[in-house]
């Protein structure tokens, strides 16, 4: 017992002094924190990614944790930035707020899917489970298996004011917490339908037109394609100038190369 | 010499006593902290209309969790409809039929996949449950028939080490007098063994509920997590994990609230299974 | 209608039982199956030892066998003082009293707690009230509440399989009850509680809804316990769930599965020796 409870030690100081060390090194590193929104997050950790390359000193954390727990954390000082994918609310006006781009948000139907155009009457009709089976809209009897975010979410908020206008998503349909969940759910399940950020749209997935307007970068910034939604860097007060320098890159053309790359909506062209 | 050892006695004893009384004090924590955040929605929005709700609209001030409460429940039963009968058997198996060896190899293994992670579990039935149930039956697949399977399979650890702890502590003589009368295996297992270790396979069963209303990872990936009730096997649900789960982290003010709300529900619900449980277990002991 | 045979019944109902037993061992091994012939492809060198890159997609999941492991060990290093202290309480410093059907109470209560429940009050007390943020640290303490039922429950069976006679030979030769403890019972003792440790070790590898909403889920591997970090069920729940990779998800479930698989092998193996030196 002796032996392994000394053995035992000998791990844990190992460990400890392994991060105390390692704590050491991070000392002269600039550590920026950022937490919020799962929609904003891939896109940040890439730009960090990047960033980090060139700026080896740095040291990006980036969490999710959902637009409105990274405004809260943002209120409370935990994190430099909070990331958000929808706008601010009234309560939460008093932060600044820095857009980094824009972001579509793509219907998305399983591949295999003959369906290409839908209106948006359609599809608040689906989501209001007033259509309940593809036969209803030209296609096979088998019922529509919508797929929904969950209350809270940014990219829910979104479409709830961009294409509900006030009609209620119904209780019936079903729910995952984030875009890639629901991404997932699309691309397995052929009767599926939902809804997820343009960015994160590839073949798995197919996005269809709305009103004839297909979800692309041009029709976003022409204004044909209307389901858009800005994504938010959050701060309270002035940064500090490390994270002030990795907004600076994001909004540089290098970074907004980054993010157009990755099929969001920056502001060169 | 002597007063500084006694000394040392009684510092020990002090010590542990902190120890022991740490377990009380977590709990204590636990409740205090969950019954804190959970509580004054119950007194602002009013009991009834949080466990009696139908609607579930955190940021429109609806907090309704019925449909939740009504969901946990049948997936739990789904669970134990397809855990319990497997897992009873099994145990039977291993304490009646098998072999000493097999018995010695078995039931370890059996009690080691109980430490494969939920998650897995849950995975598993996304890629194969969900499709099998999708293109054989109908419906999404994301459904309380999948979640009842893969949480039925992940019980049956549970029910098959309590039950069979319950079927081996039946006294050997109750075998030997029900053989000596001239009895077949069957009707001794059905007739005397059974009946003898009935408290301790109910234990096992509602400990195998309580863990398969608390089982939150799993379900999120596999029920579709549908605010409705179901209203068949093929359609998608929500529990009460599963809720707490999926808008935690998005969740602030009252909507944070009603997720600790849900907490609470959950919480009372558990507290109730595991006394019961418990008291079947101490009712075969008293026996 | 004619009776049937019982010895007939009795035989058809022992194929029955048979046929059952192996369809339950046949399902549990083909999950431990598919796991591993999945993952096996993924898993070398490389996926163990190197950084993810591209949120996970390729790359190793080196921060995450780190992050697990840094959680695994510093929960133990908190819950077995705790535990084991608890457990000798129980078995050599009392009778059976109000008092100690109040511990046990409290340890039953633990145990039955679900995850879920453990993350809910780790996320409120110590991320939030205690602003730690998701830290490992909160990740620890979440953790340790919740595997500190395993440990006093082995422990306490452990101790309570020494021998008297151990104990009284070590009185006689007048040694005081704590002499006796530390230098008779624990060491008789020690394989038992080395199994309740492993276990406990196996339950926080495993974990999921506690850890995520107290450690949070950053890639980064955690520097100090003040930072975030992603344990390797994490990684994998979000790997799976997010549809990053799915090579990468089977490789990780692999490599999650085996460890968790071989220390709960280690205990019983642990357990199985100090049974067979006492009986």
């Amino acid at each position: 017992m002796i032996k392994q409870l000394g053995f035992l030690c000998i791990i844990m100081t190992c460990l400890l002094s392994c991060t105390g060390q390692s704590h050491d090194k991070t000392r002269d590193k600039h550590t920026i924190t950022i937490a919020g929104s799962t929609s904003v997050m891939p896109f940040t950790e890439k730009l960090a990614e990047h960033f980090m390359l060139d700026h080896p000193k740095f040291v990006i954390d980036v969490q999710g944790g959902g637009s409105t727990a990274g405004i809260q954390a943002v209120l409370n000082n935990t994190v430099q930035i909070g990331m958000s994918s929808r706008e601010l609310n009234n309560k939460e006006k008093m932060l600044n707020s820095i857009t980094i781009c824009h972001d579509g948000i793509s219907i998305v139907l399983h591949p295999k899917n003959p369906i290409t155009d839908l209106t948006l009457q359609q599809i608040r009709d689906i989501y209001n489970n007033k259509i309940k089976n593809w036969r209803e809209l030209g296609w096979i009897d088998r019922k529509i298996d919508a797929v929904t975010r969950e209350e809270g979410s940014g990219t829910r908020g979104a479409f709830e004011e961009l294409v509900m206008k006030g009609k209620e998503i119904d209780d019936s349909i079903m729910v995952q917490d984030s875009n890639g969940s629901i991404k997932e759910v699309v691309a397995t399940d052929p009767y599926a339908i939902g809804y997820i950020s343009l960015g994160l749209v590839d073949q798995k997935v197919k996005p269809v037109t709305i009103d004839g307007a297909i979800p692309t970068i041009k029709n976003i910034k022409t204004g044909k394609y209307k389901i858009v939604r800005p994504f938010l860097y959050v701060t309270n007060g002035e940064l500090d100038m490390y994270a002030k320098e990795f907004v600076d890159f994001i909004l540089s053309r290098d970074g907004q190369k980054i993010l157009k790359k990755e099929g969001l909506v920056g502001f060169y062209d | 010499m002597i007063e500084k050892a006694l000394l040392k006695e009684r510092f020990v004893k002090w010590v542990l006593i902190a120890f022991a009384l740490s377990s009380l004090l977590f709990l204590f924590l636990i409740f205090i902290f969950i019954l804190a955040e959970g509580l004054p929605l119950f007194l602002k929005v009013g009991v009834g209309n949080i466990i009696g709700g139908f609607k579930w609209a955190p940021t429109r001030g609806s907090f309704g969790i019925f449909p939740m409460i009504v969901s946990s429940f049948l997936v739990t039963i789904g669970a134990l409809a397809i855990g319990a009968p497997m897992g009873l058997s099994c145990a039977i198996y291993l304490s009646e039929y098998s072999g000493k060896k097999t018995q010695m190899l078995l039931k370890p293994a059996l009690e080691l996949l109980a430490g494969i992670p939920s998650v897995v579990y849950g995975f598993l039935g996304v890629i194969y449950i969900v499709p099998l149930v999708r293109n054989y039956l109908g419906g999404s697949g994301f459904s309380l028939l999948s979640t009842s399977i893969i949480l039925g399979v992940m019980i049956l650890p549970t029910i098959i080490s309590i039950s069979f702890d319950a079927l081996i502590s039946v006294p050997k003589t109750y075998r030997e007098g029900s053989f000596a009368m001239g009895a077949t295996k069957w009707q001794t297992i059905y007739k005397v063994i059974l009946p003898s270790a009935k408290s301790g396979i109910l234990a096992s069963f509602i400990l195998g509920m309580g863990r398969a209303i608390g089982e939150t990872m799993a379900v999120i990936m596999i029920a579709g997590n549908a605010l409705k009730i179901p209203g068949s096997i093929l359609d998608p649900l929500r529990t009460l994990t599963g809720n707490i789960a999926l808008e935690l982290s998005y969740a602030s003010g009252d909507h944070r609230l009603g997720l600790f709300s849900t907490g609470v529900v959950l919480m009372v619900i558990i507290m109730i299974l595991n006394y019961i449980a418990n008291f079947g277990i101490k009712r075969k002991i008293a026996k | 209608m004619r009776r049937i045979n019982p010895r007939f019944i009795d035989k058809i109902v022992q194929i029955v039982f048979n046929m059952q037993a192996f369809f339950t061992v046949s399902i549990l091994i083909v999950i431990v199956a598919i796991i591993f012939i999945k993952g096996f492809p993924y898993v070398n060198p490389e996926f163990i030892f190197a950084s993810p890159e591209d949120m996970g997609r390729h790359g190793g999941i080196f921060p995450s066998i780190a992050g697990t492991i840094q959680l695994a060990l510093l929960s133990i290093l908190f819950a077995t003082p705790l535990g084991v202290g608890t457990a000798i309480f129980l078995t050599e410093y009392t009778r059976e009293s109000t008092f100690t059907k109040l511990i046990r109470f409290g340890v039953e209560s633990l145990a039955g707690i679900p995850s879920i429940l453990y993350g809910l009050f780790g996320f409120i007390f110590f991320v939030i009230k205690l602003k730690m943020g998701w830290s490992l640290l909160a990740g620890v303490l979440t953790i340790t509440i919740m595997i500190l039922p395993t440990i006093i429950r082995t422990s306490e069976e452990a101790i309570r399989s020494v021998p008297r006679q151990l104990r009284i030979v070590s009185y006689s030769l007048s040694a005081t009850k704590w002499e006796t403890i530390k230098k008779v019972v624990l060491p008789a003792a020690a394989p038992g509680i080395l199994t309740g440790i492993m276990l406990s070790i196996g339950r926080a590898v495993g974990e999921t809804a506690a850890v995520i909403f107290t450690m949070g889920s950053s890639l980064r591997l955690p520097l100090s316990i003040m930072d975030s970090g992603r344990t390797m069920a994490v990684h994998f729940y979000i790997l799976a769930r997010e549809g990053i990779s799915m090579e990468k998800a089977y490789g990780t479930a692999l490599v999650l599965v085996l460890s968790i698989l071989s220390i709960n092998v280690l205990a019983y193996y642990v357990m199985h020796r100090a049974i067979s030196k006492y009986s």
